[in-house]
C-alpha cells in the first residue's frame, strides 16, 4: 500500500467483505455440530431403549450421572448451535432492520429459555434422586 | 471528494429459474429440518420437564406422545434429526475443499438422503422391536 494513500480507513475497507460475526459464527456452528453429531447419537439411542417405559423406569434411567452429564452436555451444545442456525435464516430472510434486531433477540431468548429449562429439569431429576 | 465506489453487480435469477439438482434440494430440506428441530426443542423440554415434575405430569405427556398425532410428530423429528446428521456431515468434506465436483457431492446428498429415511425406519423398528425392555 502506498504511503501516500489518502483514503480513510473506512472507504478502504469498504465493499471488500463482510466486518461483521460471520467467520465466529460458522467457526462455532462447525464446532457445536461436531460435539452434537456423537451426543445425538448416544440421545437417539437412549430414546430408543426408553420408548414405551413408565415414569420411575424413565427417571431412573434420566438421574444416571453419566446420562445426566450427557444430555446437559448435549443440551448446551444445542443451544449454541440452534441460536446461530436461527439467526442465519432470520438475517437471509428478515430485512426490516428494526423487525430483524427484535427477532434476533426473540431468537437468543427462545434458545436459551429451552436450554435453561431442559437443563434445569434434568438437574432437578438428578439431585432428587 | 471520491464518490463511493458502489459496485454494479448481477442479481440472481428467481427460484424457478433454476433446474431441480440433489444439493439444492439438500440445501433446503436442510433448512427447514434445522428450523423443525428449533421447534421440537419444545418437545424435549416438555418431556424433561414432565420427568421432573411427577408422575401425573409424566402420564401428560405420554398420553400424548403414544397417541397417533404423537407418534407422527416424534417420527418427523426422529427423521428431521437424524437426516440433518447425515446432511450436515457433507458441510464438513466442503469445507475442506473435498468432495466439491459435481458427481461427487450429488452422491454425497443422495446418500444422505436415503440413508436419513433408511435410519429413521431402523430407529423405529428397533424402538417397537425394544418395547418395555427397561
Amino acid at each position: 500500500m502506498s504511503t501516500n494513500d489518502m483514503r480513510t480507513p473506512k472507504a478502504k475497507i469498504s465493499y471488500l467483505g463482510s466486518a461483521r460475526s460471520g467467520t465466529g459464527d460458522h467457526a462455532l456452528q462447525r464446532a457445536t455440530a461436531l460435539a452434537i453429531a456423537p451426543l445425538a447419537i448416544f440421545f437417539i439411542v437412549s430414546v430408543v431403549a426408553l420408548a414405551g417405559a413408565e415414569y420411575e423406569t424413565a427417571r431412573a434411567y434420566l438421574a444416571n450421572p453419566l446420562v445426566s452429564i450427557l444430555f446437559i452436555a448435549l443440551i448446551g451444545a444445542v443451544v449454541i448451535h440452534m441460536r446461530i442456525g436461527v439467526k442465519i435464516v432470520i438475517e437471509d430472510y428478515v430485512h426490516g432492520e428494526t423487525l430483524k434486531h427484535f427477532t434476533l433477540i426473540a431468537n437468543s431468548f427462545f434458545s436459551y429459555a429451552i436450554g435453561l429449562a431442559c437443563i434445569y429439569a434434568v438437574l432437578k431429576i438428578g439431585f432428587s434422586s | 471528494m471520491a464518490a463511493p465506489r458502489q459496485v454494479e453487480r448481477p442479481l440472481s435469477p428467481h427460484l424457478q429459474i433454476y433446474r431441480f439438482t440433489i444439493t439444492m434440494a439438500m440445501s433446503i430440506i436442510h433448512r427447514i429440518t434445522g428450523v423443525g428441530l428449533y421447534l421440537g426443542m419444545i418437545l424435549l423440554a416438555w418431556w424433561l420437564i414432565a420427568a421432573a415434575t411427577g408422575p401425573d405430569a409424566y402420564a401428560v405427556f405420554l398420553g400424548v406422545a403414544n397417541g397417533w398425532l404423537g407418534k407422527l410428530i416424534l417420527f418427523g423429528f426422529t427423521w428431521a434429526l437424524i437426516h440433518h446428521l447425515l446432511s450436515g456431515i457433507r458441510y464438513f468434506f466442503w469445507d475442506e475443499a473435498k468432495a466439491f465436483d459435481i458427481p461427487a457431492a450429488d452422491r454425497m446428498s443422495w446418500l444422505a438422503a436415503v440413508g436419513g429415511v433408511l435410519l429413521t425406519v431402523l430407529v423405529w423398528v428397533a424402538a417397537i422391536a425394544l418395547r418395555g425392555v427397561m
